[in-house]
């Protein structure tokens, strides 16, 4: 009798300590899900990075990393990676927020300025590349429209060269900026622009000190996401750019090397490194996220 | 009863004020001239694709359809068109049943070690898919799965799944817990409460994450590049191979070949836009707002 008595008492403490930190049934939604992720990203990433440290020729275990940073080639590819991908993703954001705090206001043909919007992003990186290959080439409508209003008097060379691919990842990733910001200040109650407008805030003041705020942890994600995609700019680096030249970026230096020499163990060298560059910057936004305000974005009392 | 302290005329004054601000024109103007690029750039494709011969003028030389048959018969578009469609599907599907549940539990719950699995969801979407793409192409072809559509739906779910799970997250995150503690109180379980306040409540997330999810697989390019086979080539990747080689087959071809692609994923938004539209989600706040009012 008591020692039926003790063990229950012992597990409702037990329940009640796995209470307090927040464990109990609801976690095991989240199984399926990580354990997918366990199996085809953990997994395969640290397998991965394993055998970046088994160089094909049996040298070194640190063979590849030494010819990746020896070839000044390779070693510019980090920086040509770098160079597209932190303007582009600054561009898109700071493009998206104005255009999306004016869009939660009504405006007339609200709907199909935000489904144009949205066009690019079904379309993709590759048939956008595919079409500015023709829209910017010196015949094509770009220059042809700009020298016709007496802009330019030659062709603007946009193509094969580092402009080609920064266009490209605009058009491709504005609006998905766009949409991510439009989302998060939608979920921003209203209610709180107006308390500061009654308080006497003006446009600039309460975006500045009521949107924004709010906004910056959207706005942290919504820069990371761009930045992402910029990061692996590998059709458009190819098809637009100079593949060979200033746009030999790092995703274009490892897919050459598994279509050149099927060298995996180079790839993922090259993957790591990437990987590395890209989470070193994704640490740094969010470190500045975290000293703003974090939480409910509906406001307290309706 | 605090909303009706806002009085309608101040409503009026700064809707007036914003839409006359040099900033409003600043920023109609960039989107404006975005719309004009844009334009321009699926313009020249579609013309590209009826015309005969285009080297030097504003528009081609003479008109013709005869490269949409090309293009239909040499790239297999139909057969491209049925591997795209099996693999979104698939994703979607499997991205938002098990993508939905976490997304909940993570907005809920703080438990020892969430900061790993946050790690676990963020990365995939954090990286490039061409860094973990490459391990991942390794990992599929070791699994004899490589140039399957079974490999193509499991390298495309990797970025889906975490994507389902940081889209939802903030959006059940606003959701008032104190809904859920009052629906309990009244002796809901928690499938009940999935089911009836949940569920209606997180709609327009959801779908917004799976159109998402379906627009972005159908674009997304590097995963499938690296994990598709003969059988299992999406539409997309049949372009960038087209456009790569191009000179093999005329350009206008190709041109005609982008324009299935095109067609196909506009249908596809086009569908998506009529259960979801961001303006949607965009006027929500609002509605709710003027209804209290």
């Amino acid at each position: 009798m008591s020692a039926k008595t003790q063990s229950r008492e012992f597990s409702s403490t037990r329940r009640f300590w796995l209470k307090e930190h927040g464990i109990d049934s609801t976690l095991l939604l989240i199984v399926p899900a990580l354990l997918a992720m366990l199996v085809f990203f953990v997994y395969p990433t640290v397998y991965g990075t394993i055998l970046s440290f088994h160089p094909a020729n049996k040298a070194g275990f640190l063979e590849n990393y030494k010819t990746f940073f020896g070839d000044p080639y390779m070693r510019k590819s980090i920086f040509n990676t770098f160079r597209i991908a932190l303007p582009v993703s600054l561009v898109n954001v700071c493009l998206a927020v104005p255009v999306a705090v004016k869009m939660r206001h009504r405006v007339k043909g609200q709907r199909a300025i935000n489904t144009i919007l949205i066009i690019p992003i079904s379309l993709g990186t590759v048939l956008i590349a595919e079409g500015l290959y023709a829209y910017l080439s010196p015949n094509g409508w770009f220059n042809r429209t700009l020298m016709a209003a007496h802009i330019i008097h030659a062709p603007l060379q946009m193509l094969h060269n580092f402009w080609g691919v920064m266009i490209s990842l605009i058009i491709s990733g504005f609006p998905f900026a766009f949409l991510l910001t439009l989302s998060y200040i939608s979920g921003i109650n209203p209610k709180m622009e107006e308390a500061a407008s009654i308080l006497g805030a003006g446009p600039i003041q309460r975006f500045r000190f009521v949107t924004l705020p709010l906004l910056a942890p959207g706005l942290a994600i919504t820069f990371c996401l761009n930045f992402v995609l910029a990061f692996s700019v590998f059709p458009s680096a190819n098809l637009l750019g100079n593949p060979s030249g200033d746009s030999h970026v790092l995703a274009v230096a490892a897919t050459d090397v598994i279509s050149q020499s099927y060298d995996y163990s180079m790839a993922s060298a090259i993957s790591l490194i990437t990987a590395v560059c890209e989470i070193t910057v994704v640490v740094l936004v969010f470190a500045i996220r975290s000293r703003f305000y974090t939480g409910s974005t509906t406001g307290g009392k309706g | 009863m605090a909303s009706l302290a806002t009085p309608p005329e101040v409503q009026v004054k700064t809707k007036w004020k914003i839409s006359k601000s040099p900033s409003s024109w600043l920023v109609w103007g960039a989107v404006i001239f975005f719309f004009i690029n844009l334009v321009g750039v699926i313009g020249t494709v579609v013309v590209s694709s009826f015309g005969t011969e285009w080297f030097d003028g504003w528009l081609p030389a003479g008109w013709t359809l005869s490269f949409y048959q090309t293009a239909w018969h040499d790239y297999q578009v139909a057969e491209l068109l049925k591997v795209t469609l099996k693999v979104a599907g698939a994703v979607v599907l499997i991205a938002i049943l098990v993508g939905t549940p976490a997304a909940y539990a993570l907005a809920r719950r703080d438990f020892p070690g969430k900061r790993i699995v946050m790690l676990c969801f963020l990365l995939p979407i954090m990286l490039p898919p061409i860094t973990f793409g490459i391990p991942l192409a390794t990992f599929i072809y070791k699994l004899n799965l490589g140039g399957t559509l079974l490999g193509v739906i499991i390298a495309n779910l990797v970025p889906a799944i975490p994507f389902v799970i940081l889209v939802l997250t903030p959006f059940i995150e606003q959701i008032d817990p104190r809904i859920e503690s009052a629906a309990r109180i009244c002796g809901a379980n928690t499938w009940q409460i999935f089911w009836r306040i949940l569920a209606p409540l997180i709609v327009p997330g959801l779908l917004a994450a799976a159109l998402l999810v379906l627009v972005q697989t159908v674009a997304l390019f590097e995963l499938t590049y690296l994990v598709s086979g003969p059988t299992s080539t999406t539409l997309v990747v049949a372009l960038y191979y087209a456009v790569f080689a191009s000179g093999i087959r005329p350009y206008q071809a190709i041109s005609a070949m982008a324009v299935f692609y095109m067609l196909s994923t506009l249908f596809i938004l086009i569908v998506a836009l009529r259960f979801v539209s961001p303006t949607q989600l965009v006027s929500r706040v609002r509605n709710t707002s003027e209804e209290k009012n």
